[in-house]
């Protein structure tokens, strides 16, 4: 353990103040919730301006002999910390958003998503796969929970489907878990990243690893549980659903299936590219025909998160940066659209799109922020949906064209439904009078959309910012894969001139 | 000498038959209104012998000090630990039981003389180093046990438990002296470690059948697959302190007798018992999730449960390795802990009359009503589930982990992939209490004995237990090496 615990003292602060809010009335339960999350912001904040760029690749490391069988490991690299920072920046607006949307049961509701935040730190700071495999996994309760109390009518079917096909992909990760542990004879990441696997166990291994993230993920064809998921689920559960629960399929494969099995990730590429393009054509098309603000978003993830699978699996550093900013920028955008949902649906209490029209008339601040993440969304240059889509594109277009025009396609489409939706809501005449009625955003609203607004613009013009801390870390990685990878079809090199004495040897000799 | 040597090694068992024989005189004359001194002397002498086993356990006694009577006895770390788990058990029913009976008027002295005997036979099976030793400690635990089940006399249900169970249990009993006698004819020895030797020099048919007919009657009394069919029945109709019982004590001493007997008198012969304990542990999982899922009756789903959680623990014995025995004791730890736990906290269901209540229909919004006791059942449930970070994703952990280690990867890929169809009904569980509309059926007050049960089971199970998990894998691994491994 190297200087002050930051990272134990990150889980432990959610985690007591989880507790405590089992115990206290509503009100009081907001005010710590929400205190929590903000302490956790600032350490998150002094963990960012501590950590040293082209630094030791693990950093904050700390590491005690708890456990029988596993270790108290923590440590962050570039990706991780990022990852924390998305969480921990999205937490308190998932509190602010619940404030007066969640009457009942307030005490307990907090103590969830206090836990849940507990749980996505561990899971990107830990250090041994046992530790990840328990942070990963101890998330189903609180969301089973938040899912199946708070959330909508259908809310039992939904929970149902999130819990156990998440706990089926899961369970047979452990397995795989257990088998790298003996084989490799230690549990420590780090040291696991670094092992060889022989090839043909590495094909079974990836095969269990891709069962539990393709899930969480979700890719196409195992997505159905998120649609029903987000629509049930209440706005914050949904935000933080879509902001970092769906990083954690992403944050698997660049941190296990990658650098742990490359020749088993070279040899499915064409399988996570066939899954990727199917998700992002189909499930554009499905989003184009929703009649549920929520439904459309949540196919909308999964469209995105497909731009993620490609560009992990392009194998160079395009792609992998790409996808990383995908991942933050889908983690703010997407969080960002629930939120504008939900805005409505409060006033409302409806999801139903035909419900709305001509909001930029009555509410013209909230079209305004609308119209900006609808805009990132889409991927338009100087938000941060353009530079992670761009950069994905760019990787796998090195790898094969087909897909790169396939994925392109379903950005357009992207485009489609989102201005479809964007039209339908602000736009047009006000045809509704309870919705011509709606107040503009309040403070709180305006304290919710306004950080995630900067944070958007910020990402699409500056990317440097976040991609500086990672670069090492995707180096190493793409150095890591080099040797599986393959040569793409668009590399279109100048041949060499055929040399000509040759030819002249070749005609003397006749 | 060596009998002054044999008696101190049997202290604790000494102390029970002692203090179970000065209690039925007691009761005898006493009359009903001995029931609570007589209750209370019990849990003394269970906390006596705990005590009087407990050292042995964290010294890892093993090797010839540990026999007694000539080999027929064996005081080591592993009956130790196993011990310390019936006794827990047993201290336990005896504790929630007065309530119980005292609403049917039903609470006499002999329930828990019974209790006391039945843990004085647990006692001696798991010591057993001999098939002789081995019958009588299965023998006087199953008498408790068939009285026991039938204690409520005037209630049906009760009764046709305590028949059902008898008449089952002596057939099991028949089988397994009809392949002790096999053993004993092939052998020439009743002692396990002479059974072993024979086996050493090959498998003859007569040894074969010997020992699978033992094994058949061992996985009756743990209920394994496809010897279960009794479990549902008389764990329904017995009544509720007496189920929590048998759900929980006379399971880890059949389960540690069985891990003894395959281990130290089949060691040699592993291959051939170790696919018959692999398909009783995948069986067991597989229809102890399909029986459950159906059940409207709470107790009906635990005795499922109950199956299910057997089927995990003999992956561990499936290993027939030091790793998978440890995994095995620290999985019956734990299953202990959540079966004792959630008996507790169905003996806490109860509407205002004091009726008890035992359907899912009862409980349904059960964490608005009565929070506490609903977040300590759901904490209980994800724990039977096997999700992290409660502990009973750590047992099937440390037995997944052995079976892994074993090659055994077939049966670690199905076993945990069947745990997602036993995950459906636990997750039911937290769905009728925290999802469904409050019936508000739940009235009635518990006394602090409960809680207190309920809530020492919670924290065993709960994450802060991981912290304990170093001191009781050095436990386990202690109480696993002290077996003579023959293998």
């Amino acid at each position: 353990m190297t200087g002050f615990p930051i990272l134990s003292i990150m889980l432990l602060v959610p985690f007591g103040c989880a507790m405590a809010c089992f115990f206290l009335d509503a009100k009081t339960a907001r005010v710590l919730a929400l205190t929590a999350t903000l302490i956790d912001l600032v350490l998150g904040i002094l963990l960012w301006a501590n950590f040293d760029i082209g630094g030791a690749q693990w950093q904050f490391t700390e590491r005690a002999d708890l456990f029988g069988g596993f270790e108290w490991a923590l440590g962050i690299d570039g990706i991780a910390l990022m990852l924390i920072m998305l969480s921990v920046f999205l937490m308190p607006i998932c509190i602010g958003a619940s404030w007066h949307s969640i009457t009942k049961r307030v005490g307990e509701y907090m103590a969830a998503f206090l836990f849940m935040e507990v749980l996505m730190i561990g899971t990107f700071a830990a250090q041994d796969l046992y530790l990840f495999y328990i942070f990963f996994e101890a998330g189903l309760i609180p969301m089973y929970l938040i899912i199946g109390i708070w959330g909508g009518s259908d809310r039992i079917y939904a929970s149902y489907k999130f819990f156990l096909y998440t706990l089926l992909g899961s369970v047979l990760m452990f397995i795989a878990m257990l088998w790298m542990v003996n084989e490799a004879g230690t549990s420590s990441i780090p040291a696991l990243m670094q092992y060889d696997f022989p090839a043909e166990a590495q094909t079974w291994l990836w095969l269990a690893f891709f069962s539990s993230f393709a899930v969480k993920m979700p890719m196409w064809p195992v997505h159905t549980w998120l649609p029903a998921a987000h629509v049930q689920a209440p706005t914050a559960g949904s935000v933080i659903l879509a902001g970092v629960l769906l990083k954690l399929g992403g944050y698997g494969f660049i941190r296990f299936s990658l650098p742990m099995f490359p020749e088993a990730s070279a040899q499915f590429m064409w399988l996570i590219f066939i899954l990727s393009m199917a998700a992002v054509v189909l499930t554009s098309l499905i989003a184009l025909v929703q009649h549920d603000m929520k439904k459309l978003i949540a196919y909308s993830s999964v469209a995105h998160m497909a731009i993620v699978t490609v560009g992990l699996f392009s194998f160079n550093v395009q792609g992998l940066e790409g996808a990383m900013i995908v991942m933050l920028s889908h983690g703010l955008v997407s969080g960002a659209l629930f939120l504008c949902v939900g805005v409505i649906y409060d006033r409302l209490h409806t999801r139903e799109i035909d419900r709305y029209g001509g909001l930029s008339i009555n509410m013209k601040y909230y079209a305004l922020f609308f119209m900006l993440f609808t805009m990132a969304s889409i991927g338009l240059p100087g938000t941060s949906g353009f530079v992670g889509e761009f950069l994905s594109l760019a990787g796998i277009y090195q790898v094969s064209s087909v897909v790169a025009f396939v994925c392109t396609i379903g950005i357009i489409l992207g485009a489609a439904y989102m201005l479809y939706l964007y039209r339908r809501v602000a736009f047009g005449e006000q045809k509704n009078a309870d919705a011509a009625a709606m107040p503009d955003l309040n403070l709180r609203e305006w304290l919710m959309l306004g950080p995630i607004a900067a944070a958007v613009l910020w990402m699409g013009v500056y990317p440097e910012s976040f991609l500086a801390p990672m670069r090492n870390d995707i180096a190493m990685l793409d150095a890591r894969i080099a040797r599986a990878a393959r040569a793409g079809d668009a590399h279109l090199e100048i041949g060499e001139p055929a040399p000509v004495e040759v030819v002249e040897a070749h005609g003397e000799a006749h | 000498m060596e009998l002054t040597n044999s008696l101190t090694l049997i202290v604790p068992e000494l102390i029970l038959s002692i203090s179970g024989l000065i209690l039925l005189l007691i009761a005898a004359w006493g009359g009903n209104e001995a029931s609570r001194p007589v209750s209370i002397a019990s849990c003394i002498a269970l906390g006596g012998a705990f005590f009087l086993v407990a050292p042995s356990v964290c010294a890892g006694a093993s090797g010839p000090d540990t026999i007694a009577f000539g080999g027929q006895f064996r005081a080591d770390a592993f009956a130790g630990l196993a011990k310390l788990m019936i006794y827990v058990a047993a201290g336990a029913a005896l504790v929630v039981a007065p309530a119980y009976f005292d609403r049917a008027k039903a609470m006499r002295p002999e329930f828990a003389i019974l209790v006391l005997f039945a843990a004085l036979g647990m006692s001696i099976m798991v010591s057993a180093a001999d098939l002789l030793t081995l019958y009588i400690g299965l023998e006087l635990n199953s008498l408790a046990a068939y009285v026991l089940a039938a204690y409520l006399r005037d209630d049906d249900k009760s009764a046709e438990a305590g028949l059902k169970y008898f008449v089952l249990g002596a057939l099991a009993s028949g089988i397994l002296l009809f392949g002790m006698s096999l053993l004993y004819g092939f052998a020439g020895t009743t002692s396990f470690s002479g059974i072993n030797l024979a086996m050493a020099g090959g498998l003859s048919g007569g040894l074969l059948f010997g020992m699978i007919f033992v094994l058949a009657g061992m996985a009756f009394k743990v209920s394994a697959v496809p010897f279960h069919m009794w479990t549902p029945d008389v764990y329904e109709g017995a009544p509720t302190p007496v189920t929590a019982f048998f759900a929980s004590a006379p399971k880890v001493a059949a389960v540690a007798l069985t891990g003894r007997l395959a281990l130290e008198a089949f060691g040699s012969q592993a291959d051939a018992w170790q696919q018959i304990v692999t398909f009783a542990a995948l069986a067991s999982i597989v229809v102890g999730a399909l029986g459950a899922i159906g059940q409207e009756n709470i107790k009906r789903l635990l005795a499922y449960s109950s199956i299910n959680n057997v089927g995990f623990i003999l992956v561990g014995l499936a290993t027939a390795s030091i790793a998978g025995t440890s995994a095995m004791m620290i999985y019956l730890a734990f299953y202990v802990a959540m079966t004792i736990g959630s008996f507790v906290a169905l003996l806490m269901l109860k509407d205002e009359d004091g009726n008890y209540l035992e359907t899912f229909g009862d409980i349904a919004g059960l964490s608005t009503t009565r929070p506490a006791l609903a977040w300590c059942l759901l904490l209980l449930m994800f724990s039977l589930a096997g999700i992290p970070p409660l502990m009973g994703f750590y047992g099937k952990w440390m037995v997944f982990q052995a079976a892994v280690e074993a090659d055994l990867l077939l049966l670690a890929v199905f076993g945990i992939a069947a745990s997602v169809i036993g995950a459906f009904y636990y997750i039911k569980f937290i769905k009728v209490m925290f999802f469904d509309e409050p019936v508000d059926r739940v009235k009635g007050l518990s006394d602090w004995a409960h809680w207190a049960l309920l809530v020492i089971a919670t924290a065993v199970i709960s994450p802060v237990a991981f912290l304990a998990t170093n001191w009781l894998v050095n436990l386990t691994d202690m109480a696993a090496a002290s077996l003579s491994f023959a293998g």
